[in-house]
């Protein structure tokens, strides 16, 4: 079968082979663990604890704020220390509810766990959305509202989606190839939901073990499929994974649902399976440390609220200062300023470099070459948007469909002349989206 | 504390290493078979005109941005690309002044005073030759082989002689510098291509529509021809600057459009506007003014070419 893929796209050096092969380490906290109420997209959640309280692991102490919104629970058992502003990973002041570990991990008394055949659809919902579970890939939309479409009698396909496509992750992977059957069972889980659909997983074939380990333990499966796909950057993006999977292309105004698609990432699916089998909340996750200026570039399953100095540090620390450090991958993370932040629900990777490879470039003149409409995979013309964005021309900006842009980087990345085109047009981008909403 | 020196930036976090100087030095050596072959076939004032045109075309380009107090972008190679092609151009036997006063045209006046790299509306190497072409036609269309002088096999197949086109294969016929040798070309055009520099879209829309245009037009013009007679079609491909342009100057990225379904329209157009000029204009050559009258056609064939974005109804 030829490999299922977009048109578009970059093959950026993936780095993976630094942290691939090393297999999952657990991560105590030593550190008070700092808990933002908003690791989500949608209304921050509302404390229901005090200071001075004691909590238990996995115990809620913020209640989901509105419809798209998720509680939070404590990953430790200790005392609730302060609920202040504190900086987050992105750079902003978020209120966090900090709590002292008393290192004993008391856990709370989970709700009573039924067989997945004997749920129906509504408690399956309530059990995803009550342990607070939002989309770990990085986006941190509810997966509860995800997984809410108006007709779910529509919805065709469940998308895991294991590409992984951003160089130096290898989160995914090892849970893939650690922990296959929970990532099935939640896929079993999610499709439960959606009687029509057919449940796929999305590999890339870089990953040619997971791709045969998920074909071995799905052979009984008969709604279950693997579909392997051609390792490319953004292969991991919705509409591309959507697009390869099935066939469907969407627009930025569309959802998934409208194309009877569903995608949920690995560790997503994977903390579905254990709030439905275990009761337990979304409390923890596998955070890829890499990079090279860390000692020992490896994956760690850390609780929510760990402080990522400490992740580091796990890591063997620093074997030289580093330039730049990433949450996320190097073509959508972001720069952080400081590693004195939680880990949260949708931190995916700490990635730490010697040289920041965006500073040795100057950007020069255009030289029209279009190797960014070569990559871009929604069909645009990068150079000229950025062209538009930078001469504040809105109108020209929404004509030319800047609004469809999704911000992969892949124009950025490609451009010989080294223009910061992504950048240009992801601001641009913000202003027309807020102007579009006001109309 | 340390961690304040970290620098914070917008993703992509990392670029590819294509620069876009690693590009023009790409087609600076893609262009030197040719060169090479020049030289050979044309001896020491090939050598002197192609030095002439190089050298004054990066001189003007730093001469002009030190004046202006511009940031000096003679690294990027692309003057360079412009005094080498232009050189190419030029007959062996014109004056090498005449070269140099083509390459501060091409620099000066058709790049720089557009506002440089990228804003030219033009190929300068071709807007200069067009200009030389204008002012100093007598030199610029004598061509010398061998010490006589003599009609291109451009000229002979107008006027319905027999060429030797294994002779033009080869490129031991009269002609410019650069032009007369269709395989040292195509070795460059090779290169091209395996890097990545340029592709077969524009090159192969352009070459095609020639190829159907005088296979029906030859016989028009000269009812001796027959329709799509191989013979005739091969002399037209290996004569005159045709390949030249096809691979070397219609590729120009800054002056050809950057719309995927554009650049087929672009191709298609040159090589309609070459076969028109080439079998019903005054002269015998006619691929620099196809190529010119196209470049300024670009704003107008993107405007009626922008792709669809993906999940509109654009290309999957």
């Amino acid at each position: 079968m030829a490999l299922l893929t977009f048109k578009g796209g970059v093959h950026p050096n993936d780095g993976k082979s630094l942290a691939k092969d090393k297999a999952v380490v657990e991560v105590k906290p030593k550190g008070n663990l700092v808990f933002p109420v908003s690791q989500h997209i949608g209304a921050p959640a509302s404390p229901v604890v005090a200071v001075g309280d004691h909590v238990l692991c996995g115990q809620k102490i913020a209640a989901a704020g509105g419809f798209v919104s998720a509680p939070v629970y404590s990953s430790v058992s200790g005392t609730v220390k302060a609920i202040e502003p504190r900086l987050n990973p992105t750079g902003a002041m978020v209120n966090c509810i900090v709590i002292e570990n008393d290192e004993k991990y008391e856990e709370a008394e989970y709700p009573p766990v039924k067989p997945l055949d004997e749920m129906s659809k509504e408690e399956i919902l309530n059990a995803i959305g009550e342990a607070g579970i939002v989309g770990m890939g990085g986006a941190g939309f509810p997966t509860r509202v995800k997984l809410s479409p108006k007709e779910p009698d529509k919805i065709e396909y469940v998308i895991a989606n294991c590409a992984e496509c951003e160089p130096y992750i290898t989160a995914d992977y090892r849970r893939m190839m650690e922990n296959p059957e929970e990532l099935i069972g939640g896929m079993r889980a999610v499709l439960k939901l959606f009687d029509n659909a057919k449940g796929i997983f999305g590999v890339e074939d870089n990953k040619p073990d997971c791709i045969a380990k998920l074909q071995e333990l799905i052979k009984d499966e008969p709604r279950m499929e693997v579909a392997a796909l051609k390792t490319k950057y953004p292969q991991g993006g919705e509409r591309q994974l959507i697009y390869a999977c099935t066939g469907r292309a969407i627009n930025s105004a569309m959802l998934p649902a409208d194309a009877g698609c569903v995608v949920d990432n690995v560790e997503t699916m994977i903390t579905i399976n254990r709030a439905l089998t275990q009761g337990r909340p979304s409390m923890e996750r596998i955070v890829t440390v890499s990079g090279d200026s860390v000692n020992e570039p490896g994956n760690f399953k850390v609780l929510f609220g760990t402080n990522q100095a400490e992740l580091v540090e796990a890591a063997g620390g620093f074997k030289e200062e580093p330039e730049k450090i990433i949450s996320g991958g190097p073509m959508m993370g972001f720069a952080m300023s400081t590693l004195d932040t939680p880990v949260t629900k949708t931190s995916s990777s700490i990635l730490c470099f010697t040289k920041d490879e965006v500073a040795k470039f100057e950007p020069t003149a255009c030289i029209n070459c279009g190797r960014c409409v070569d990559a871009c995979p929604s069909r645009l013309i990068p150079s000229r948007l950025a062209d538009y964005a930078e001469h504040q021309d809105e109108a020209l900006f929404t004509s030319h469909e800047g609004l469809e842009c999704m911000e992969c980087g892949s124009c950025s990345y490609v451009c010989p002349a080294k223009r910061p085109l992504k950048q240009a047009i992801g601001s641009m981008r913000k202003i027309a989206l807020a102007n579009r909403k006001k109309k | 504390m340390s961690e304040n020196k970290l620098k914070i930036s917008s993703s992509p976090h990392i670029r590819s290493k294509t620069t876009s100087g690693n590009i023009m030095l790409m087609v600076v050596i893609a262009l030197l078979p040719a060169a090479a072959f020049g030289v050979y076939n044309f001896k020491l004032p090939a050598l002197i005109m192609l030095i002439s045109t190089t050298v004054s075309a990066v001189l003007t380009e730093y001469i002009y941005e030190k004046l202006m107090h511009k940031r000096i972008t003679i690294g990027d190679f692309s003057a360079a690309v412009t005094g080498l092609l232009l050189g190419l151009n030029m007959p062996p036997t014109a004056p090498w002044w005449m070269g140099a006063l083509g390459s501060v045209f091409g620099i000066l006046i058709v790049k720089q005073l557009f506002g440089g790299l990228g804003q030219n509306i033009m190929n300068p190497a071709l807007g200069a030759r067009c200009f030389l072409l204008i002012s100093f036609t007598g030199q610029m269309t004598t061509f010398i082989y061998d010490g006589v002088s003599g009609p291109t096999p451009l000229a002979l197949l107008k006027s319905g002689k027999a060429v030797d086109t294994m002779d033009m294969l080869i490129g031991t016929v009269p002609g410019v510098i650069g032009e007369t040798s269709v395989i040292a070309i195509i070795i460059g055009a090779i290169f091209l291509i395996l890097t990545g520099v340029i592709d077969l879209r524009i090159p192969g829309t352009y070459i095609v529509t020639f190829v159907i245009f005088i296979g029906i037009f030859g016989h028009v013009q000269n009812p001796a021809v027959g329709y799509f007679d191989p013979q005739y079609i091969t002399a037209h491909l290996c004569g005159g600057g045709l390949m030249l342009g096809a691979w070397f100057m219609a590729t120009d990225y800054v002056t050809s459009p950057i719309t995927k379904k554009g650049q087929y329209v672009y191709g298609a157009l040159i090589g309609i506007l070459t076969g028109l000029f080439r079998l019903f204009g005054g002269s015998a050559e006619g691929v620099s003014y196809a190529i010119i009258i196209s470049n300024l056609l670009v704003p107008l064939i993107e405007k009626v070419t922008l792709p669809k974005p993906f999940g509109k109804g654009g290309e999957k």
